[in-house]
């Protein structure tokens, strides 16, 4: 069959695309294959010794791996931000951000099934939780659901990126009617990744810090200010580089969208903080313990406040340089904004997750928690791997989406592709 | 199956071996990539492939136990039985502690390690006792695991042994991704060590830190093995996966008291069949006022706390 054919045709030419490439690309894919190294050394160590080479303990069971997990969920979810108004709205200069946007939540996926599986104590037994040949207990488990929404989720958008890029190949427009429904579905789809991830913790009665109403919503909010930060970054990187078309308007629209999110955002926490302090139950310890720090037997714990405060007055200063016009389409004030908001919900949903939900322990005991080394490198090594995927895709999609490559043309031209205009797709 | 050392690893076919059959060699090279993963070469392809405990036929039970069996001779030296005692009939297994009796010596503490086969290096320890002030009485937020005095009780303290509180509706059972926990009949919750994935989920759900994780390779010396064990209790566990306290379902299960009943120096703690009308545990909740810790979970455990003086 003709299809299948092209399809082969297809897979070895982004083969060829990402394997050639000019000095700096080598140079920024050798580096990453660095960082990944020492990861993997790492994680060796740690599979030889255990997770005895973390510091998580008993009392703080979970760490540094999950919160990066609960934070790339959100990264993963954040993509429909730009597939709503893109396809529903129909609004034009947006679109061919989108597929750059799934390709961020195929990436984001990637490290959250890596951040889980170096988080496993027996990572020999994956497949006992693998949907009919182990024993996943649906629906009663919410991390059951999670195995199950997120690779569906990876699925989904790795097929139509794939569908896409595939028909730009074959020079012929995408079928919308095929298209469209995916991508409508994608959109409850990305709502419900980041909602399952909420449930995970906040269906936990034994752990008050989490078993709140608004989490969910706090996630979702929170996950649609930094997952398009670090598109918007992207865009601007592409747009510099590579004959992307991306109009000043589009990214100035996500800017808009964003400000309404971080508004959002920052009206739930303070929310769940009047909540929790007004009220001054004792299951205010573990609020007290991420804002103010906690004193016991004359000993201060407070390893969390400066990150706290921090999440919480970067994030406050973001949306006022969202929402103000003039620093939203000033470059400047606008990648500050990302940087800022992007540091305040890794934060937030990382580590100011996680730590305080488990501290002080089930008994009262604190345990101070820091990531170890191996930690840190293993999830560096994670990190560095989202990046190579990442970096490989655009290698190959962007020439697609230009239209310079494609069944017919671009070969052996590479690295001096023809002048195109925006793409159409 | 076998009653020899567990089987080795074949990455290779030899001309003898068991290649044969197509599906040998793929369950080989699964366990293969399996002992990749974890780093250590000691994964046997039966012990990768093995199913959950409650799937398995009773001949299945059978070689599972005589592997482990020889497993167990061969890293300690000594013999390890291994028993799979199922729940007696019409036994539904109670425990209450009383707290004005208690005076904080740990003993219970020791002799749990003892007899459970808990690593010793690290220490895991399935009973924390807490120190609380008699002025706040029981407060969470104001105890102390780390008591340390030349003596006990401490004046103006009280002490509060926490463990595994058996509860009817437990939640670690709930949140487990893969059913590696479950309650038997008796009431006990028990883990399956073989197929826990150690991902501690049910560790953040216990509203008792009841559970406990292999951080590291149990360290447990041959001359502190008990060698009295039983599959879902006290048999020595491998690490990464999380254990956690199953009322010494060895003993219990063979009318034995728990190891931490049995030490206990000032008959704080007592144990029975809660559907036996005259057994200790249903005097205790006839004739004293319990409480549950944390009730307001509706976790509902099998574990009561009372005052008893």
């Amino acid at each position: 069959m003709d299809i299948l054919r092209n399809f082969k045709q297809f897979i070895v030419d982004t083969l060829g695309l990402m394997l050639q490439g000019g000095k700096l690309y080598y140079a920024w894919v050798a580096f990453l294959l660095l960082l990944i190294g020492v990861g993997g050394f790492a994680y060796a160590n740690q599979l030889n010794h255990g997770l005895i080479v973390t510091n998580m303990r008993d009392q703080v069971s979970w760490g540094f791996y999950i919160g990066n997990f609960t934070f790339l969920v959100g990264v993963a979810a954040a993509s429909i931000m730009l597939v709503i108004p893109a396809y529903i709205y129909d609004w034009g200069p947006i679109k061919e951000v989108t597929i750059l946007g799934e390709m961020l939540a195929i990436t984001a996926l990637i490290m959250c099934l890596g951040f889980v599986l170096v988080d496993i104590g027996r990572p020999d037994r994956f497949w006992h939780i693998m949907p009919l040949v182990g024993r996943l207990n649906w629906p009663d488990s919410l991390l059951a659901w999670d195995v199950i929404v997120l690779n569906l989720y990876l699925l989904l958008n790795w097929f139509v990126v794939t569908y896409l890029l595939f028909s730009s190949y074959l020079e012929k427009h995408y079928k919308k009617a095929l298209v469209l429904p995916l991508v409508l579905l994608s959109i409850p789809m990305a709502v419900s990744i980041h909602t399952v991830t909420a449930y995970l913790y906040n269906g936990l009665a034994a752990r008050p810090y989490w078993n709140s109403a608004i989490l969910a919503p706090r996630f979702l909010a929170s996950a649609f200010c930094s997952g398009p930060a670090v598109l918007l970054i992207l865009l601007q990187v592409l747009r510099k580089t590579t004959k992307l078309h991306i109009t000043n308007e589009a990214i100035f629209k996500i800017a808009e969208l964003m400000a309404y999110t971080m508004g959002f955002n920052l009206f739930l926490t303070a929310a769940e903080a009047f909540k929790e302090i007004y009220s001054g139950t004792e299951h205010m310890v573990y609020f007290q313990y991420l804002l103010f720090g906690i004193e016991r037997n004359g000993v201060h714990y407070n390893t969390l406040v400066p990150y706290a405060w921090a999440s919480i007055i970067t994030g406050f200063i973001a949306f006022l340089l969202f929402l103000i016009p003039r620093t939203r389409t000033n470059w400047i004030t606008l990648n500050l904004g990302c940087v800022l908001i992007y540091s305040s919900v890794y934060i937030e949903k990382g580590m100011g997750l996680i730590i305080p939900g488990l501290t002080p322990d089930a008994l009262g005991e604190i345990f101070v928690y820091r990531p170890s080394f191996t930690e840190i490198a293993v999830a560096a090594g994670i990190f560095s791997l989202g990046a190579l995927v990442f970096t490989v895709m655009l290698k190959a999609a962007v020439p697609m989406m230009l239209g310079e490559f494609t069944i017919s043309k671009g070969r052996r031209a590479v690295d001096a592709p023809p002048e195109a205009g925006p793409i159409e797709a | 199956m076998t009653d020899q050392l567990p089987m080795p690893l074949q990455t290779g076919c030899e001309p003898s071996s068991s290649c044969d059959s197509r599906r040998e060699f793929l369950g080989t090279a699964v366990a293969a990539v399996a002992m990749a993963l974890t780093g250590c070469g000691k994964l046997s392809k039966e012990e990768f492939l093995q199913h959950n405990f409650r799937e398995l036929s009773k001949d299945e039970v059978q070689t599972i136990i005589a592997r482990l069996e020889s497993e167990y001779k061969a890293k300690y030296g000594k013999t390890v039985k291994v028993g799979t005692e199922p729940a007696m009939p019409g036994v539904i297994f109670g425990y209450a502690l009383d707290l004005s009796r208690c005076i904080g010596c740990r003993r219970c503490v020791h002799a749990c390690v003892k007899e459970n086969n808990q690593s010793r290096n690290p220490e895991i320890q399935w009973i924390r006792v807490l120190e609380m002030d008699k002025e706040e009485g029981v407060n969470l937020q104001h105890a102390d695991q780390y008591y340390d005095p030349a003596e006990v009780p401490r004046e103006g303290h009280f002490y509060m042994p926490v463990q595994c509180q058996q509860c009817k509706k437990p939640p670690c059972v709930k949140v487990c991704p893969v059913g590696a926990t479950w309650r038997e009949k008796d009431g006990i919750v028990v883990v399956d060590y073989n197929w826990c994935i150690g991902c501690r989920y049910c560790m953040a759900a216990c509203p008792y830190g009841a559970r406990h994780f292999n951080w590291g390779e149990p360290g447990l010396t041959p001359a502190e093995v008990n060698p009295d064990t039983h599959y879902l209790g006290n048999r020595p566990r491998p690490k990464g996966v999380v254990e956690k306290c199953t009322f010494c379902v060895q003993r219990t299960r063979k009318g034995l008291y728990p190891a931490c009943v049995e030490i206990c120096p000032t008959g704080s703690r007592k144990f029975g069949n809660l559907l036996d009308a005259k057994s200790e545990i249903r005097q205790v909740l006839e004739h004293k006022r319990v409480f549950k810790l944390k009730e307001d979970l509706n976790t509902q455990p099998n574990f009561f706390y009372f005052y008893g003086v």
